[in-house]
């Protein structure tokens, strides 16, 4: 198995009568030459991680810049206000979000995913499920192994780096990664994961990577927040039944085209987009002043 | 196909993979091959690097990895502070080298004991990084194995006598490659190993005729 593709993991799932975690576990566990368990410490040390860093996140930090900071602390206390218009859940993933996006500006640590940039998405979502007691560790580490191999088929069949393909390639494919997580969790079937995958990633399709100053702060960190509420509702969909008319796969392929033909001004050269506007490259002057 | 660790991870300091992650690791690199305790060192910034390094703590992950640091390390952004308290000397300056990826550093470290090292490294993108020159000698290697490096004298037969070595130590060799600059020169064995190299094995290949230093980086765990 080389997780090439959705497809081959859906055939692997029922060929061997397994579940979708399970064919990423195997393919781990063959290529690395490693066992189940060690395979799966390995996955419980990156869920522990993405806990700490929410955890330790504190509002007062600020990033190189000075633009990134505090409003992870501004989303939890209006969260737990009860006032917001998102509900309860979604309201918390909004927050854990801000929070893990704004430790990685601030040099904390985090869990790339699959980029650091990105690296708000999938804890996102999972997070306020864990703290509810809706998942054990047990099942939450095998949830990312169905984020792991959605992000490995993306990542051989297209790419993962805004500077290959723009934003769409990293928090597009980190919200198809926490979409198909999150239907797996929910007990949806492999199809379901494949649609709840294919949905997130048809919705951020073109997003351009255009970070101000080329610093990971403005606009990733809020780009996280759409990342991780877009998996959502995807993922409810998928669950509802609703499909994706176009299969994962050729969605995959897709992304991978749109990405080559990004002009290099949205792949993260901070020359187009919000990079552009009088704000950015003011920042952006601010900065080749300090340095 | 790709390393689902690579997907999900690396555990790392931010603010980016490919800026921060990866820059400590060609730290450390050029730290491993060395190949003693780094004193001073001047540090090269090509491309994006030389562009948005600074925002991003490319500065500061680099000399974190010269110190011995990984990319999970949270001293990173203290790096600098930490080097002075050791006494480890670095300058940056911005340079533009030829036909380098935009993520490129250029390192010239010593160990104030007559080693030095020049090493240039690439930073390729989610943290994975290339070595594409060391000692002004063309390689290209990423750290993905356990490698080992053997500066010897191009004589005949040399690669030979170092393979014994390494099957004797039981060490499978996954890639490997010759690199020189010119006919009769010095020449570096550019050698990737599934299994870590023992000090022994290593040793041994040391004391091989012509070969005038081996070193050695071995991987990050797996």
């Amino acid at each position: 198995m080389a997780l090439d593709s959705m497809q081959e993991i859906f055939d692997a799932t029922a060929a061997g009568n397994k579940q979708f975690w399970e064919v990423v576990l195997d393919t781990d566990m063959e290529e690395r030459e490693v066992t189940a368990e060690q395979s799966m410490e390995k996955m419980r040390a990156s869920w522990r991680a993405m806990l700490e860093a929410d955890d330790t996140y504190q509002g007062d930090r600020r990033s190189a810049s000075g633009l990134v900071g505090g409003d992870g602390e501004k989303m939890r206390c209006y969260a737990a206000e009860g006032a917001a218009l998102s509900g309860e859940y979604l309201t918390e993933v909004i927050a854990a979000a801000l929070c893990t996006g704004e430790s990685n500006a601030c040099m904390r640590k985090i869990v790339a995913a699959p980029t650091a940039g990105a690296c708000g998405v999938l804890p996102a979502v999972l997070i306020p499920l864990y703290h509810r007691g809706d998942f054990d560790e047990d099942a939450i580490v095998r949830g990312l192994y169905v984020a792991a191999g959605i992000g490995a088929v993306v990542g051989y069949r297209a790419c993962i780096a805004g500077a290959s393909g723009g934003c769409q390639a990293e928090i597009g494919t980190a919200s198809a990664m926490a979409a198909g997580t999150l239907t797996a969790l929910r007990g949806g079937t492999c199809a379901q994961i494949g649609h709840a995958a294919a949905m997130a990633l048809k919705n951020l399709l073109g997003l351009v990577c255009d970070p101000v100053a080329g610093l990971v702060e403005v606009p990733c960190v809020k780009r996280n927040v759409i990342g991780a509420v877009n998996a959502v509702s995807c993922a409810d969909m998928a669950i509802a039944g609703i499909e994706s008319r176009i299969p994962v796969d050729q969605v995959i392929d897709c992304m991978g085209a749109v990405g080559r033909r990004m002009p290099v001004e949205f792949r993260e050269t901070a020359l187009g987009g919000l990079a552009d506007t009088p704000f950015g490259r003011e920042v952006k002057e601010r900065m080749r002043e300090k340095a | 196909m790709l390393d689902i660790f690579d997907i999900l991870g690396p555990i790392m300091v931010g603010p980016s993979s490919s800026h921060t992650a990866g820059a400590v690791r060609i730290g450390n690199m050029a730290r491993s091959l060395l190949g003693s305790e780094p004193k001073a060192v001047e540090i090269g910034l090509h491309g994006s690097f030389a562009e948005t390094g600074r925002g991003h703590g490319t500065d500061r992950a680099l000399v974190a990895g010269l110190l011995g640091m990984k990319p999970d390390d949270l001293r990173i952004p203290r790096s600098f502070e930490l080097a002075k308290q050791k006494g480890f000397a670095f300058s940056f300056r911005n340079v533009e080298l030829k036909e380098a990826h935009p993520n490129t550093a250029l390192l010239t470290i010593s160990d104030g004991a007559g080693r030095t090292l020049e090493m240039q490294a690439a930073s390729t993108g989610g943290g994975r990084i290339r070595v594409d020159r060391l000692d002004g000698i063309d390689v290209n290697f990423t750290g993905a194995f356990n490698t080992l490096i053997i500066h010897s004298t191009d004589v005949p037969g040399k690669l030979a006598e170092v393979t014994r070595e390494l099957e004797q130590g039981n060490v499978n060799i996954a890639n490997m490659n010759l690199c020189r600059a010119k006919r009769g020169g010095s020449v570096l064995m550019v050698i990737e190993t599934d299994q870590k190299v023992p000090p022994l094995v290593r040793a041994l290949i040391e004391e091989l005729k012509d070969v005038t230093r081996v070193t050695y980086y071995e991987r990050e765990d797996t």
